[in-house]
């Protein structure tokens, strides 16, 4: 009987060391696959040449005041203006509370620096182009940037005031690496 | 019918090789230039074998060599500054490297070619407009780039190397038609003996900044260790990554070995 | 179409029960390559390399769609787009490097299950046709393979291409049109690259169409067995699952260490050095050869050197180049012995020995320039080729006496199995 039992046990227990074996075996091929699934899902991001391409230098000293130029970051439009005094006081003079997307124009600017609005000209809508940028164009009712897409219409911060858009439009980040030079990214 | 017919075609091929042998010359006409040609010098470096690793002094010498003296005419167009971080240099060495190179660009006024300082993401600028240009300063000969010249020559480094520290006076009995003419020198590793390119190398032509003195030998040493990385930055990565998918793969055919014989314990086959 | 003891299908979970009766996919996969699948149980090693051959499809394609994301096509850019994969685009080098050496492997995989139906016989009665489509699908690899070499449009990619459209050439009066029309052009150029681009992103697509087919053929009279014997009853078969899908896992694996071993620590060994120099249509390089697995056709090609009857040296090479496969084709009736496997051939087992040999001389002399003695062994390769299928094979399955054969395939084992124990006594 002893003996009976004892080699029950046995079988049981090869059984179970076999289907560890097995289980263990195809484990170990789940872990490989998605381990080679990295790679491959990995290379659709931005490649090394493309992520060197992040940072980009503006000369601004060319743009007078009320003045506004098109740049590009990252091969996405940037609009770089030069606001003038007046338009600085009208952005000002909007209550917070009026805003879709709230924010002051201080923290839209580098302090003692606010005169220079740096924005991404990319609408935050849908990503077309706000018109307002260079000379002529239609900046909108509320003398900012004027989309022309789907009618967004932005402050003289750059604010969304009117139209589609949720927000307003991006400021990158940026620094200014002297009193004429800005570095984007 | 498949059989005669195949038979047929098969004494039709048969046939037109019998004549083949028949008339083929079976002694090779003589390649005299083979006999002078030697086989490239072996160069080992750290970047070599199954444990390979980046010496960055060594590369960053070599990088110096490159910049002040092959590059006045061979291009390095695949390789940006920005790689050379992987040299051990920071950031902001980089940029101001980059900044010592003028690279092409357009006058943003006149739309005028034009050259402004390197950036990080500029790649090495070539010594020449275009090939015309390459050939018409160098007697007709055509510098190539060396981005990847480790990996697109038969003997690899070892032969980069020993072109490099190749150059010596022919052989008095080189016969006539095998001598250098004008522009061309004697280089027993180049497949045709002379060589357009003029030795580039001498004693202490550079200053090494970590006081290595600047032999012919050291100095090829260092480029070619140079060039392996430029031909291939993701050597070392590659044999690293290597021996874990191999060490995984390894246990994985264990199991899978087990599991099979497991499986097929109470099958005889 | 399956062997009557064939496990049926039967779903579990309601939802499979669901799915087949609306769209029995399970079902296929069960009855194809799952426990529904009775296979001969003495199957060796060498019956691995049909499954490794898929898988090294599956690679190819997985690794060739996302190479594809950042190749160029275009004469002027491609060859950079390749170093850009190379160097910037995240584990481009890994999945360049794959694709590259999956090539090689898929040969050497595709070869070894080749040379398995030659010895044993796999491409007899009743499984001619999924001999003829296996040699269709060596066909289209040896294209796509081709046009693929193209595309890092190095130097040996452009030459190759030159040299390779050079055979239409041959064809007396439409030859040079019909060069021409497939190069787009004189010679190989942006025309060229694009459209070999396009096929050969299509033809794997194609490949692997036929080989569900192969599939299927072999799927009607079931897989073939070291004694060629047929299946006769349930004790001779095993499911395919577990039993052969534990034993391919164990090949995957050393398949996959041989792979790794090739791409990360010697990537380039198979290829040649002159394709990292981006092509240039006026300098040809010194030495140019195919790639390995072109070299025995290649030699053949290089072995006719003599115009005979009134066609040239050079459209002879180009027939018996393609003959030489094309053989392949007739093989089934070539050879009219009745036994399949080379175990009990004693006469065809030496030929076929010979034949191993022959290939491999014949790849040797296509690696080497056309110089004595590599031009007369090239030349006495290529007659041994030809000789061997055209020739011997037919008059061996007549003449040859085979050896006495077991009754089954469970006789058989059983009797190794006995001798093993005999053996052990002894």
């Amino acid at each position: 009987m002893a003996s009976e039992t004892e080699a029950a046990a046995v079988i049981d227990d090869g059984v179970r060391r076999r289907d560890f074996i097995n289980i263990a075996a195809v484990s170990f091929a789940g872990v490989g696959a998605a381990a080679v699934v990295l790679p491959l899902v990995n290379q659709m991001n931005p490649s090394a040449d493309v992520l060197a391409l992040s940072t980009t230098e503006i000369d601004i000293s060319a743009i007078q005041p009320g003045q506004a130029i098109k740049t590009s970051w990252r091969k996405q439009p940037v609009f770089v203006r030069n606001l003038v005094a007046k338009e600085i006081a009208e952005a000002k003079a909007v209550p917070l509370g009026d805003l879709r997307d709230p924010e002051t124009i201080d923290q839209r600017t580098k302090p003692g620096k606010e005169n220079w609005l740096i924005t991404l000209g990319v609408c935050t809508h849908l990503g077309c182009v706000p018109l307002g940028a260079a000379e002529g164009e239609n900046r909108g009712d509320f003398g900012g940037y004027f989309c022309p897409c789907h009618g967004s219409h932005y402050d003289t911060a750059a604010r969304i005031r009117k139209g589609p858009a949720p927000k307003n439009l991006v400021v990158p980040p940026y620094e200014f690496t002297s009193d004429t030079v800005v570095t984007i990214g | 019918m498949v059989r005669p017919l195949g038979f047929l075609v098969g004494l039709g091929f048969i046939t037109a090789l019998v004549l083949a042998i028949l008339t083929t010359p079976l002694s090779n006409e003589e390649n005299v230039a083979h006999s002078f040609h030697e086989h490239p010098k072996h160069l080992k470096l750290a970047s070599d074998g199954l444990l390979p690793h980046w010496d960055k002094q060594q590369l960053q010498r070599g990088m110096q060599v490159y910049k002040e003296v092959c590059s006045a005419c061979h291009g390095l167009h695949l390789v940006a500054f920005r790689d050379i971080e992987a040299l051990g240099y920071t950031p902001g060495q980089v940029k101001t490297f980059a900044k010592g190179f003028q690279v092409p660009s357009i006058n943003p006024d006149t739309g005028e070619p034009a050259t402004r300082d390197g950036l990080p993401s500029d790649y090495f600028p070539s010594p020449y407009a275009n090939e015309t240009a390459a050939r018409a300063a160098n007697n007709n000969a055509l510098p190539p780039d060396l981005s990847l010249i480790t990996k697109a020559r038969e003997g690899g480094k070892d032969y980069v190397y020993s072109l490099l520290t190749g150059f010596q006076n022919p052989p008095a009995n080189l016969p006539a038609e095998l001598k250098p003419g004008t522009g061309l020198h004697y280089n027993p590793y180049f497949a045709n003996l002379n060589l357009a390119m003029a030795p580039p190398l001498a004693p202490n032509q550079v200053t090494y900044a970590d006081g290595t003195k600047a032999t012919v030998d050291q100095m090829s040493k260092d480029v070619t260790a140079f060039l392996v990385w430029t031909a291939e930055p993701k050597l070392v990565k590659r044999v690293q990554v290597g021996w874990a998918v191999v060490i995984f793969l390894s246990i994985f055919s264990i199991l899978a070995y087990l599991s099979y014989r497991n499986i097929w314990a109470d099958k005889k086959h | 179409m399956s062997f009557p003891w064939a496990k049926n299908y039967e779903p579990q979970l309601p939802l499979m029960k669901w799915l087949d009766e609306k769209l029995p996919l399970p079902r296929l996969v069960y009855n194809a390559v799952g426990a529904g699948y009775p296979v001969p149980r003495n199957l060796n090693y060498f019956w691995n390399f049909g499954v490794l051959a898929g898988a090294a499809l599956a690679i190819q394609i997985i690794t060739g769609i996302v190479l594809a994301m950042h190749y160029a096509a275009n004469a002027g850019v491609a060859f950079n787009s390749v170093e850009h994969i190379m160097r910037d685009v995240n584990a481009g080098w890994f999945i360049r490097y794959a694709h590259m050496n999956g090539a090689s492997m898929f040969f050497i995989v595709v070869y070894l299950h080749i040379f398995r139906g030659l010895f044993y016989g796999s491409y007899k009665a009743p499984r001619e046709m999924v001999w003829l489509l296996g040699v269709v699908i060596f066909l289209l690899m040896m294209a796509t393979a081709f046009m693929g070499y193209v595309l890092p449009w190095g130097q040996m990619s452009f030459w190759g291409a030159q040299v390779i459209t050079g055979f239409f050439s041959a064809i007396p009066l439409v030859g040079e049109p019909v060069r021409e029309w497939l190069l787009g052009g004189f010679v190989p150029d942006n025309a060229t690259l694009n459209r070999f681009f396009s096929l050969h992103y299509l033809l794997p697509f194609v490949i692997a169409g036929v080989i569900i087919l192969h599939i299927w053929a072999l799927h009607i009279p079931g897989s073939s067995n070291p004694t060629g014997i047929e299946v006769k009853d349930e004790q001779d078969t095993v499911p395919f699952h577990p039993y052969y899908t534990a034993k391919d896992g164990f090949g995957l694996g050393i398949f996959l260490i041989i792979f790794a071993l090739l791409t990360f620590f010697s990537p380039n060994t198979l290829g040649h050095a002159d394709n990292y120099i981006p092509a240039n249509s006026l300098s040809t390089p010194a030495h140019i050869v195919p790639e390995w697995y072109f070299l025995p056709f290649y030699a053949i090609l290089k072995a006719f050197t003599f115009n005979f009857l009134w066609i040239d040296a050079k459209l002879w090479g180009v027939i018996a180049m393609f003959a030489s496969i094309a053989v392949l084709f007739f093989l089934p009736w070539l050879d009219s012995s009745p036994v399949k496997s080379s175990t009990y051939r004693p006469l065809y087992r030496i030929f076929f020995w010979i034949l191993v040999v022959d290939v491999l001389l014949l790849g040797y002399c296509g690696m080497q320039p056309a110089e004595q003695p590599y031009v007369i062994l090239s030349q006495l390769g290529a007659i041994y080729y030809f000789a061997h299928f055209l020739v011997i094979l037919p008059i061996v399955s007549r003449i040859e006496r085979p050896l006495p054969m077991p009754n089954s395939i469970t006789e058989a084992v059983l009797a190794k199995h006995a001798d093993k124990t005999s053996d052990a006594t002894a």
